[in-house]
This record gives structure tokens, C-alpha cells and sequence, in this order.
């Protein structure tokens, strides 16, 4: 079996603990692809040595009847999450070649569980963007071409790096993050599934914050359920993390066999916007469609501040943005550049002048001004008042139903050399995205279809707060029936 | 709502970040229509809503008065620019 | 209330005192990290002080009470509900990038705190707020001529700032402000308030006005870091902006620095416009909710503090106003005299402390919980005057062994054969020995010479070693001299 890096995680463990083959040939499978599809430039830093140090270890531990949770499966991680003595760069220059001397709590865990690490993967440039086109480390190819055509795709972002890995069977399993799309949209883009828990449920320690009330650590998986096995392995309660739930985690993998017979799911009514591509439109009915065939009811919602969430994100979002990346300043890592004049403000202005990209530093000015004495009140607290509706436009309708289906994101991947003046234009893909972010809930993409030119479009499902279960019960259900063929590779 | 260049080069002030005489204009045109787009929110009516303090509305959690940490010297300057003694070293703040 | 005499009439001074306290915890506000003064550089702090990236805030629960306890200490209205702002801007010294602290919505909202003045009288000094707040780092500029070096070894500790209203009229005022609210917090524990190494620290806002006038532009004058610098930055200042007004000027609204070697307040060089510090709520902190009850839990901690003590001084036990308030001004002095004052007079203790103890400390370097006169050698002393067995002057003498030696006071009395002489045959016989020996001098004092009265006792306390009874000796002297 010459492709077992193209098994399912589910696959590869019940193969590694039958002997099949050993942890280290699976991480060698993986590290060939990995060197045969760097065109991607889905990794920015390879660990081989650490992936056959750990694989070793874990063909001991499955040889002596230990095997944990993710036992020698090769997994792929957002260069956003700290990982010891390995550098660490958010994709942007001003990290330089930061190298912590820390773990994050979320790749602590799935070390713990037997993980293997192959690498750090792209990304867009401190979480911020839905392209990977704002990597200081270059762009990031989506495996899937259109129909006939050479043209480069964009992967997604900002955890195009990780979906990309997924995608081309570069890694079994990919941690990624989402603040207000980042893991979801890269997954419709590249049809894989990508899930996001709910606020809290993951530990942020160790991760570099880029929006610290919205931010939240996830995972992406070829099938729904290495999503639930891999999510369970990075979920729990960490005392290092303030705003960290202290619920326990629930079974998660076990919950997926659950009929959704009598489930009721909620449409929002806002969401079929004027203007939404025909196509879209119908991958949400027929999705629809599926669910009442697996026996749910389908009911009308309204969430209707929906239309707000894109301007009250792109306010929240930014302000703690431009709090959270002021330690980045040359003075205690990364990147300093040294002012000829001798003054620090100076050195702090060339520093972030140089090490951030545009992107970047738009999202730092927007959340600068709107924090700004005399602009507070009307833009931050306001955004935070209109968030509040959004939160209880989903609580009311949680009273109705148990999730809710929606698109993923407005358009399949679009052409990564596409030429942008106005940065909203760029903000618009995370419109059906960020507000379940808002809410702190818990949300998917599971591949649903393919465009008119053969390219994936994702369906998301979103759960009532902590209800991760639910989500992943109507996600599995989903996928059965979609039976959506994923990326057969080159 | 659009900025002026002035504005610009206070709020870059502000967050520390250097401009180029491109820069400046690139940005009041970007955060311009940044703007434009968030000016919607003042059609939502937000009389008596509070502000969205936590997802959980939970307390915050309180730790043991113990020392669990430091004694790291080494680690905390590792991947210092410049740093001499175990300080980090800077362009001298003459007060 | 002081005023300042000015080219065109009276001026008054108003002030208000924001203190910083550092909270006395073993680790720091939000990370676990030691707070011990005098370590090596950067050996106390965590990655959480030193702002890597991906690190979060967890907040010291004994901080909390501390704040809370402190609180209560000021008669202050305690905040169920409170909430931590950022508060940024940038400085090396200051690795966030922002500083984690409370603008709103903070954790003690207005309370009191009564300050005694000279005449006896006190004065009602409004505490606006106290809120919790991390401490930063330090810049140490004199190693080199063109950089500064970091230390973060205290970025991170828990401060108290307390604020109080503009209420003080005088940098003495101000002074005994400082004071009360130092032994407030070394009485609760919440700070060891030692201004030398900087736990606690004072920036004054300053501003004058025509009496019963406009408040005028303030000033603030900051880091202060002792009683003495605070009233002569305070009265400099104050002097300072009546002759800028005066000379047709207006004072301008900034922040200076004192220099104690000049004695004067300047413009701090990095006078910006006023600095925007975009405050909100810290998203990695959750509200703080306390309970009622965890409050309650608090103020039964509370120990009797200096204004209660002082009361029940001069109520219970009868000493003076001025008696009272130096006893209680020191937490350790109070406990020692209570001690002390437990079974023996309440007044002879105050005055034995005040005057012979706090002499000798001082002259010795030492503290009242060092010396070798502990509260019941003391107290031993003291009966043996109450009952007469020695003199007040031979007691100095003894007093003076006991600071050295640390005996006992009725074992050095004894060993040297200090009892007092009360017996009045005795006296007498010295008394006849002394006039015997004298009979020019008692000439002299028939005819008017009152002074040579002193000459006598003199010369019979010599004689009997200083052992008699010196009502006696005037009582029977006196008669022997008709």
C-alpha cells in the first residue's frame, strides 16, 4: 500500500494498531509528498526530524499496547501556535526567526496524544486575511484548478497553509485558526472539512493573539470524523487561559453515530441576501434537502442584525488587533531595525514600519482610530452593543431549532493574481462566516458540492454554545449524504 | 466618514507604525472606505443594550498566591535583538 | 491649610495625592513570577512579563482580597463587579505594550481617610477610588551613554492606586496624608510601604487658586518617593505656578519631575500632547464578580486600625491626643505599648515609649521589634516606679542596663542595690549628715538664697547614691529648713 498517506486518520490508526504498517513508513509517506508538492507552499518549515523522532516513539508505544488517541498520525500546524525550539513566525517578518521556548496548550495536547509533527504550515500574515496572499512567506496554492484550466487558485485563509496540506495529502490532520472564518472558508475553498468549537473551548495559551474575543483554535480533516477524533484531542480546560471554558470535553466521536431524526434545522432567512450566487443558493437547498431526508425538520429562522456583523467584526477585530500587536517592537524578538538616530520611538516605527505587511498594519491603524478618544464610544462600544444583538438574534433562534445550515462562503476559490483596490472587497468572503465568530459558537464546513467549474463549495453548519456534539451529529449526516468526492492529488 | 492625511499620520503616531509620503495616501483611501463600510452601524438602534462583556458570562477565574514561575533568565532574552547582563537592551529614553 | 502670599493677594494650594502601593504577594498580579525586591536582572520574570507572544493574564486571587481588604480599610464602597482595562501606549519598559489596569469600572469606589493635624484636630480626606494595576519594568540608563538596559523583574507586580480628591491645602496636609495611608497599609498588611524601594510611591497634582475661587490648572508632579520630597515638590510647585500667573502667564496642564537635589519641579522631556491611552476592556480578562459574602469574609480580617486605636487611647485609657497618635502611627509600636500598658499605667508606658525607647532606637539604628526591652521587661520596669522601689532617675539607669543587656528590671535592681530609700529615718539622718556639713550654706539659704534649695538635694542624693526618695527628701528638707 503505497499511498497510505491518503487513508482517513480513522484509517491510519486502526492500520497502525493492526501492524499494518509502522508509524515511521506512515510520517516517511507523508514527507515524500511533502517534498514532491513544495510548489504549494503549504509548509513554511519542515520538522522531518522531529516527525521520526515522535514516529518512532509512538510505533514503540503501538507495538506495547499504549497507543493514545492520535498515536503516530501525522499532523500539520498553523505556524500561528508556538511550538518548542521550533521557530515560530505568524508569517510575518517582524517574528523574524523567533524560536520559543514554550509549547502552545493546543499542540501540547495533541503531543500528549501521540501526534507527530511534519511542520509549521503558511498562513495569512498574523491570522489577518482570507486568501494567504499576505504571507511574508509567499502565497499558498489551493491544489483544485478549475475545470480545464493552469490558473492559481487561492487556498483560503488565513489558515491556507493548513487546508492546502489537508487537501494534497500532505498531512492527515491540520491545526488551524478562526476568528472570524479563517479555518472555515479555506475549507469550503479546498474541499476538506474545517471545524471551529466554541469560545473557550481550546486553550488561546501559546497562541499568538490576534483577536483575543474571537480567536479560537480548530481543526482540519478530509472526513468528519477525524474532525471529531482530532478535535477531541486538542479541547479542554487549560488554568493558563482566563476566558477558558471548565466544562469537560465531551465524547465527541462517539457522539457522531446519533440519528438527527426530528432535529430541527434552522435556514436564516438574512442569509439568501440579494445578489447571492445562483449556485450557492442551490447547494443550500439541496443541503436542506439531505438533512429532511436523514429525518430533521426544517424551519425558517431570522437573525436579523446579520447584516452588521461584517462592519461590528471589522471593528472589534482590528481594536484588539492593534492592542495585541504592540508587543511586537524589536525590543525583546524578532526583527528590530535600528533607528540611525539612537531613539527608541524611531526603532519602533522602522521596526513596524518594515516587519508588518499592509494588511497588517491597516487592520492596526482601523482598530487604533476606533479606539481613539472621541471615536470610542460611537465605534467600539457600539460594535460591541450591535454584537450583543447578533449573540441574542442566535440565542432566540436556538429556541427554535438545534443548528443551523448556511453557506460557507459566498463564491468558490477565486484567482490568486485577482487585483484589489478596496480591502472591503476582500472582507466580503467572511460575510457568512463571522457571525456565528461573534457568538463565540461552534461552527463547520463540510464539502458540499462543486461549482459550475468544478471547484468545492462548503455548507456550515453552527451549534448552540458548547454544543460541538450537535454540530458534528448533523456534519456527519451532511457528508453521507453529499458523498462528495474529494481531491484525488496529481 | 473620511480621513484626512492628517489623521493618518496621528493615528500611525499612535501604534508606532513609520509612513512613507505613499503610505500616507494609500491609507487615507483604505481606511477611508474601511470606515465607510462600518458607518453602518449607526442605523442599528442601541438604546439600552449593554455591550457584550464575556461569551460565557462566567467570573474570573482567581489563582493561588504561589510562585510557579520565573528564574528563566536565559529564555526571557533568547531571542532578544541586543541584551547584555540579562537586560534587554535599547536606545537610551533620556527623561 | 497654608497660603501663599503672591504679588496680587492670597493664593490657595490644592491637592490631590494618587498613591501607589505595591500589594505585599508572594507572586505577581498576573503571572506567577516572584515579586522579592533586589533580584537579578530579568530573574523574576515569567513569559507572561515579558509579553511573548501567545501569553495570557491569570490573576493572583490574594491581590484581590488585598485590594478588597484595603478597600474596607478606607471605608470604601467595594465594587461586586469590576472590570480591567488596557492601557496602551508605548515604552521599554512596558513589554504589553499596554498596561493592564481598571478605568471604569474599578474594584474600591469612594471611601475616607481621616488625617490628624497639628493642633490636635483632623480632617476628612476623600478617597475617589483604588483600583488593581500592573507595575512595569525598569530602564537603567547609567550603564551606558547610548542605551538603556530592561529589566522586567517587576513589570507585572500588583499596585493598589489609590486616588484620593483634590481635599489637601497644604503640603503638610499632604504629608499626613502620606503617613496615614503607610500605616493603613502596613497595619492591614496589603503593603509593607516602604518608600525607599519603591513599594510605595506618590505623584501629586498640584494647582492654586484665589481662596473660595475657580479650581486652576493642575499639574502633576510624579514619582514622588518620600514624605520630604513630596512637600517640597508640592510647595516648589506651588510657588512655582502663582508667580507664572502672576506675571501674566497661565500654567500650562503637564507632567514634571521633582529633583531633590535642586529641589525644584521641571517639564518631563517627553511632554507629549496628552497622550491617548484608547482604554478597553482587556479581552483576556473576564469581569471580576465577588460575592457579598466574600467581602464580609474580609472585613472580619480587619484588624483595629490606627484612628480606632487612637480613640480607645484617649477614651479608655486617658493619654493625650498627641500621646495617642504617636503610639498608633506605627502598628508594631501600638501592639508594644498595648502590651506594655496591659497591667501597669497606661501613661507612664506612652511616656517611657515615646521618650526613653524611641531615643534609644533611634540613636542605635534599631526597631521597637528588635530591641532587647521587650513589652514585659518594660512593663516590669514600669511597676517597679508605680510602686516606688526606684526613683524615676534611678529607673533611667536601669532602663539604659536593660537596652544594653537585656535583664530584667528587678534583677538589675537588685544586683546593684537600687531600691529606692523611703525610709524617712534613714532620709533624715542623710539629710542631718548634709546640713551638718553645710552650716555657711544654710546661712546663706535662710537669707534668701532659694536657689541653694537644689544644693541640698543634690548633695543627699549623692550621698544616698541617688537611692532616696526624692518626694521625701524635699518634704523632710523642707521642714529641716524653717
Amino acid at each position: 500500500m503505497t499511498e497510505i498517506h491518503k487513508l482517513s486518520l480513522k484509517s491510519a490508526r486502526e492500520a497502525l494498531k493492526k501492524g499494518e504498517f509502522q508509524a515511521v513508513e506512515l510520517t516517511k509517506s507523508h514527507l515524500d509528498a511533502m517534498e514532491q508538492n513544495k510548489g504549494l507552499n503549504a509548509y513554511i518549515l519542515e520538522t522531518r526530524d522531529i516527525a521520526i523522532k515522535s514516529a518512532t516513539i509512538a510505533d514503540q508505544n503501538i507495538k506495547a499496547g499504549n497507543a493514545r488517541a492520535m498515536e503516530g498520525i501525522p499532523v500539520a500546524v498553523k505556524d500561528l501556535f508556538c511550538t518548542k525550539d521550533v521557530r515560530t513566525t505568524a508569517c510575518s517578518q517582524i517574528l523574524g526567526n523567533f524560536t520559543p521556548t514554550y509549547e502552545s496548550t493546543v499542540t501540547s495536547k495533541l503531543w500528549q496524544t501521540g501526534a507527530v509533527m511534519l511542520g509549521k504550515t503558511n498562513m495569512d500574515e498574523f491570522a489577518m486575511g482570507s486568501s494567504n496572499l499576505t504571507s511574508f512567506y509567499g502565497p499558498v496554492q489551493n491544489p483544485w484548478k478549475a475545470t480545464g484550466s493552469d490558473k492559481i487558485l487561492v487556498p483560503g485563509g488565513s489558515s491556507g497553509g493548513s487546508a492546502a496540506a489537508v487537501t494534497a495529502y500532505l498531512a492527515m490532520g491540520a491545526l488551524g485558526s478562526d476568528t472570524g472564518g479563517s479555518i472555515r472558508q479555506p475549507a469550503s475553498y479546498c474541499g476538506i472539512v474545517g471545524m471551529k468549537p466554541s469560545y473557550g473551548r481550546c486553550s488561546r495559551y501559546g497562541m499568538m493573539a490576534f483577536s483575543s474575543s474571537l480567536d479560537q483554535a480548530g481543526v482540519f480533516t478530509r472526513d468528519v470524523t477525524d474532525a471529531s477524533i482530532m478535535l477531541e484531542a486538542i479541547m479542554g480546560h487549560d488554568s493558563k487561559d482566563s476566558t477558558c471554558a471548565t466544562l469537560p470535553v465531551p465524547a465527541l466521536e462517539k457522539a457522531l453515530n446519533g440519528d438527527i431524526k426530528g432535529m430541527r434545522i434552522g435556514i436564516p432567512k438574512e442569509y439568501n441576501m440579494e445578489g447571492i450566487s445562483p449556485e450557492i443558493s442551490k447547494l443550500w437547498q439541496t443541503g436542506a434537502k439531505w438533512l429532511k431526508e436523514a429525518g430533521a425538520e426544517i424551519v425558517e429562522i431570522s437573525l436579523p442584525h446579520s447584516k452588521y456583523a461584517l462592519p461590528v467584526y471589522y471593528i472589534i477585530a482590528p481594536a484588539e488587533a492593534s492592542s495585541n500587536l504592540s508587543r511586537y517592537d524589536g525590543v525583546r524578538y524578532g526583527l528590530r531595525v535600528p533607528s540611525e538616530n539612537n531613539s527608541l520611538d524611531e526603532m519602533y516605527e522602522l521596526t513596524r514600519q518594515k516587519g508588518f505587511g499592509a494588511e497588517v498594519k491597516r487592520r492596526i491603524m482601523i482598530g487604533t482610530y476606533v479606539l481613539s478618544a472621541g471615536y470610542y464610544d460611537a465605534y467600539y462600544i457600539k460594535a460591541q452593543k450591535v454584537r450583543n444583538l447578533i449573540a441574542e438574534d442566535f440565542k432566540n433562534a436556538f429556541a427554535k431549532v438545534d443548528a443551523i445550515l448556511a453557506p460557507t462562503a459566498p463564491s468558490a476559490a477565486f484567482a490568486a493574481d485577482i487585483k484589489i483596490d478596496d480591502p472591503v472587497t476582500m472582507y466580503l468572503n467572511d460575510i457568512f462566516t463571522i457571525p456565528a465568530s461573534l457568538a463565540g459558537l461552534p461552527c463547520i464546513s463540510v464539502p458540499a458540492g462543486l461549482s459550475n467549474e468544478g471547484l468545492p463549495l462548503g455548507l456550515q453548519i453552527i451549534g448552540n454554545l458548547f454544543d460541538e456534539s450537535t454540530v458534528l451529529k448533523v456534519a456527519f449526516k451532511l457528508e453521507q449524504a453529499a458523498n462528495f468526492v474529494g481531491y484525488k492529488g496529481k | 466618514m473620511s480621513l484626512t492625511e492628517k489623521e493618518i499620520i496621528k493615528i500611525a503616531r499612535l501604534a508606532r507604525i513609520g509612513l512613507s509620503e505613499d503610505d500616507k495616501q494609500v491609507f487615507v483611501k483604505e481606511l477611508s472606505n474601511i470606515l465607510k463600510m462600518v458607518e453602518q452601524l449607526q442605523e442599528v438602534n442601541t438604546d439600552n443594550v449593554q455591550q457584550l462583556q464575556s461569551i460565557t458570562n462566567s467570573s474570573l477565574p482567581r489563582r493561588k498566591d504561589e510562585v510557579t514561575d520565573g528564574n528563566i533568565a536565559a529564555d526571557i532574552v533568547k531571542n532578544a535583538p541586543m541584551s547584555e547582563y540579562n537586560c534587554f537592551v535599547v536606545p537610551k529614553v533620556v527623561e | 491649610m497654608s497660603i501663599i502670599k503672591g504679588k496680587t493677594g492670597e493664593w490657595e494650594i490644592v491637592i490631590g495625592l494618587e498613591v501607589h502601593a505595591q500589594i505585599s504577594s508572594k507572586s505577581k498580579l498576573f503571572s506567577g513570577a516572584a515579586t522579592e525586591f533586589g533580584a537579578e536582572p530579568n530573574s523574576q520574570v515569567s513569559l507572561v512579563d515579558a509579553a511573548m507572544p501567545g501569553m495570557l493574564p491569570v490573576i493572583n486571587e490574594y491581590c484581590v482580597r488585598q485590594a478588597v481588604k484595603t478597600g474596607l480599610g478606607l471605608n470604601a464602597k467595594i465594587n461586586l463587579k469590576s472590570i480591567f482595562d488596557r492601557k496602551n501606549y508605548f515604552y521599554a519598559d512596558l513589554p504589553q505594550g499596554y498596561q493592564i489596569s481598571q478605568f471604569l469600572d474599578p474594584i474600591v469606589g469612594r471611601g475616607e481617610l481621616v488625617i490628624d493635624l497639628a493642633d490636635g484636630s483632623t480632617k476628612s480626606i476623600g478617597i475617589t477610588r483604588l483600583h488593581l494595576e500592573q507595575d512595569a519594568g525598569k530602564s537603567l540608563h547609567e550603564h551606558s551613554p547610548k542605551y538603556s538596559y530592561i529589566d522586567l523583574n517587576r513589570a507585572g507586580i500588583a499596585l493598589m492606586e489609590i486616588v484620593s480628591e483634590p481635599d489637601m491645602r497644604s503640603s503638610y496636609e499632604a504629608g499626613e496624608y502620606m503617613k496615614k495611608i503607610r500605616a493603613i497599609l502596613r497595619y492591614l498588611g496589603s503593603c509593607d510601604g516602604d518608600m525607599e524601594k519603591g513599594s510605595l510611591r506618590c505623584d501629586a497634582n498640584v494647582s492654586v487658586r484665589k481662596p473660595g475661587g475657580e479650581l486652576g490648572t493642575r499639574c502633576e508632579i510624579k514619582n514622588l518617593n518620600s514624605i520630604r520630597n513630596i512637600t517640597r515638590a508640592i510647595d516648589y510647585e506651588a510657588e512655582r505656578q502663582v508667580e507664572l500667573i502672576e506675571s501674566g502667564q497661565s500654567v500650562s496642564q503637564e507632567t514634571r519631575l521633582f529633583d531633590a537635589g535642586t529641589n525644584e519641579t521641571r517639564t518631563m522631556r517627553s511632554k507629549e500632547d496628552a497622550m491617548d491611552y484608547r482604554y478597553f476592556p482587556d479581552p483576556d480578562l473576564l469581569p471580576l464578580i465577588l460575592t457579598q459574602e466574600f467581602v464580609d469574609e474580609i472585613k472580619k480580617e480587619i484588624p483595629e486600625l490606627p484612628d480606632q486605636k487612637k480613640a480607645r487611647y484617649i477614651n479608655d485609657m486617658n493619654l493625650s491626643n498627641y500621646d495617642a497618635s504617636v503610639l498608633v502611627a506605627d502598628q508594631e509600636t501600638a501592639e508594644y505599648f498595648e502590651l506594655v500598658a496591659k497591667d501597669s499605667d497606661a501613661k507612664l508606658a506612652a511616656n517611657w515609649i515615646s521618650a526613653e525607647l524611641f531615643g534609644r532606637l533611634n540613636k542605635n539604628n534599631q526597631t521597637i521589634s528588635e530591641t532587647k526591652i521587650t513589652p514585659d521587661k518594660l512593663r516590669g520596669l514600669l511597676v517597679l516606679i508605680s510602686n516606688n522601689t526606684i526613683s524615676g532617675k534611678i529607673a533611667k539607669q536601669v532602663f539604659d542596663t536593660m537596652f544594653e543587656t537585656g535583664e530584667d528590671a528587678a534583677s538589675i535592681v537588685e544586683k546593684e542595690g537600687l531600691q529606692q530609700v523611703t525610709d524617712t529615718g534613714a532620709i533624715e539622718a542623710v539629710i542631718d549628715s548634709v546640713l551638718a556639713d553645710n552650716p555657711e550654706k544654710i546661712l546663706e539659704y535662710k537669707s534668701g538664697k532659694d536657689k541653694l534649695f537644689g544644693f541640698f538635694v543634690g548633695q543627699v542624693m549623692k550621698l544616698s547614691g541617688g537611692k532616696a526618695n526624692p518626694e521625701l527628701v524635699n518634704e523632710i528638707l523642707k521642714k529641716k529648713l524653717i
